[in-house]
């Protein structure tokens, strides 16, 4: 099988427009998490990580504010590389999980708005825009989309069904989701803190981020995207297993095709969403995949859950690391709030190991796993 | 043994008629089409009381998959894990959608809020039937059978999957059409597994 690697990517976050503009306000400590009083949005003040108001109108016109920043990633991503949506050996694949929905919020939905919030019309509008060949794949899978994408994407490219693939994911929040995780008690009253004794639940996060990959080792940035698996909970659709059993296996798999062991990993970058339950069982999983001593930390308290973002965004920061050599803490962790003794990094330290575990769980029970290598 | 992959079963629900490896066992052309998921359910008397609180899509999957794996000895055979699923629809999850926008103005409704993801479905079928392998759920215009047959054979080939249910389920204003079929290896005697045969199954043909 083909190796492949990644070849460029780019986050466009509240934090920044570039990978590096958002890694260096991360090193820093930075959070784009603020308290947001906007009762277009909820008649309650939240916390959550949002793109300024004026953000949108900066960027090209004639496009949605998700399609916006989805063309933004994917422009600074190809900016650098040979690599182009417009050749047939490039598969373009948009992760999200729900798109343009703000545009059926106080409005009947006839054809032409289906249409045009339909997530496949929505893909090729923005794979369109780069003149893309191929007809787009769009995942939608919850939160583990992104990682998903990935995963589904590095298999594609190492059966040799194309050279390239361009992964977008992305969301931006609107009422309909922010109504919906208030509804279900999931949201924080605070800043998110993953893995602590205090968390209360989750901040909302808008981002769109980019990974190009590729099969050609002349353009890799010496990171090879190594195993990755996906598995289900089969326990409930909108809570986690009670175990968490089901995400080791989908760790065990990923481990195994990568032939890497425990003491190979550089750190775990978890899903760590803050609420109650996510950081219980990720850390049973952890504890069960014989992971307990290896430095993990959830980005969540810079970036908030940026959902169909997320995995794209937070595998991106995993490799960085990596080839930067050092373990980011996860922000806003104070005393360990799980039942098992994982280690939660507290401070930014060197990592001397070459290989790093992204994770993500998501509603449907479905969670997946994947690994990174520095070449 | 035979490592080849194979479509073992298949079954469509499409205009108010089941039909599973080619033979018509259910229709009512009467009904409505959400009215039709209930009778199926009576008709083959399911006894699964989780089917009433899904929503449509859910419930459209979930009728054929019940007539689909019923007679099969899936967790017999395979450990949960060795099971995927994949599948694949146009309209995501937007019947929810609008349901779930319509109980915003009063009180948001969580209930409904669950299902606005179309891999909600997935979910409900690997607890009804203790799948916990390989998933994933994608989006396009038409079902597209040689992306599909493509994955699932991608899966088998890396040992992802020792067996896998695949297919299309869509629901939306008013319509329901699923496609499902379960893919095997070491099966004698059955049709291969490629984008032609899912593609002329799909079709009814």
């Amino acid at each position: 099988m083909t190796p492949v690697y990644v070849a460029a990517d780019n986050i466009t976050s509240p934090l920044g427009n570039s990978t590096k503009e958002n890694f260096e306000k991360v090193k820093n400590d930075l959070s784009a998490i603020r308290k947001i009083t906007d009762t277009s949005l909820s008649s309650e003040p939240f916390y959550a990580s949002m793109f300024a108001n004026d953000f949108f109108e900066e960027l090209e016109s004639d496009f949605t504010c998700f399609e916006k920043i989805c063309i933004a990633s994917i422009a600074d991503a190809l900016s650098g590389a040979s690599i182009k949506l417009s050749s047939s050996d490039t598969l373009f694949i948009l992760s999200t999980t729900k798109g343009n929905i703000e545009l059926i919020e106080g409005r009947e939905v006839n054809e032409e708005i289906r249409k045009r919030i339909s997530l496949f019309d929505t893909a090729k509008i923005i794979a369109g825009h780069f003149g893309a060949e191929n007809k787009p794949l769009v995942v939608s899978n919850a939160c583990i989309s992104g990682v998903l994408s990935v995963i589904i994407a590095k298999r594609m490219l190492e059966a040799g069904k194309y050279k390239h693939a361009v992964i977008t994911g992305a969301d931006v929040l609107s009422r309909f989701i922010i109504s919906g995780f208030q509804s279900l008690n999931a949201m924080s009253k605070n800043p998110c803190k993953p893995f602590d004794k205090t968390r209360d639940g989750i901040n909302l996060g808008e981002c769109a981020a980019t990974i190009v990959l590729t099969t050609d080792k002349s353009l890799s940035k010496n990171i090879l995207v190594n195993g990755g698996a996906s598995s289900n909970d089969a326990n409930h659709i909108s809570g986690p297993s009670r175990t968490g059993l089901e995400l080791s296996f989908a760790v065990k798999s990923a481990m195994h095709e990568s032939k890497v062991d425990a003491q190979d990993l550089s750190f775990i970058s978890a899903h760590g969403t803050a609420t109650l339950f996510n950081d219980e069982i990720e850390a049973k999983a952890f504890s069960n995949a014989s992971l307990s001593q290896i430095p993990l930390h959830s980005l969540k308290g810079h970036f908030g859950h940026t959902l169909g973002a997320a995995g794209v965004l937070e595998s991106i920061f995993t490799y960085q690391s990596l080839l930067e050599g050092i373990v980011l803490p996860s922000k806003n962790f104070e005393t360990l709030g799980v039942s098992e003794n994982v280690f939660v990094n507290r401070e930014l330290s060197r990592g001397d190991k070459n290989h790093a575990l992204k994770t993500a769980s998501g509603f449907g029970g479905c969670n997946a796993a994947i690994i990174y290598s520095h070449t | 043994m035979n490592n080849q992959i194979s479509i073992t079963s298949y079954i469509l629900l499409r205009n108010n008629q089941i039909i599973l490896d080619g033979k018509v066992i259910f229709e009512n052309k009467e009904l409505t089409a959400f009215d039709f998921l209930q009778a199926a359910y009576d008709h083959f008397q399911i006894n699964y009381p989780k089917f009433f609180k899904m929503d449509s899509l859910c419930k459209t999957g979930f009728i054929v998959n019940e007539i689909l794996l019923r007679d099969k000895k899936l967790s017999e055979e395979f450990q949960p894990e060795e099971i995927g699923i994949i599948f694949s629809n146009a309209n995501s999850s937007l019947d929810s959608d609008i349901r779930y926008e319509a109980s915003i103005a009063n009180t948001p409704s969580p209930a409904l809020f669950v299902y606005t993801l179309p891999n909600v479905l997935i979910g409900e079928l690997c607890i009804r039937h203790r799948i916990k392998g390989e998933t994933a759920c994608f989006v396009f215009d038409i079902f597209d059978a040689t992306f599909q047959s493509d994955y699932v054979n991608l899966l088998f080939e890396t040992e992802k999957v020792k067996t896998c249910v695949s297919g299309w389920a869509d629901y939306y204003n008013g319509k329901a059409e699923t496609f499902f079929y379960l893919a095997e290896t070491g099966k004698e005697n059955s049709l291969t597994h490629n984008s032609s045969n899912v593609n002329k199954i799909f079709q009814g043909i």
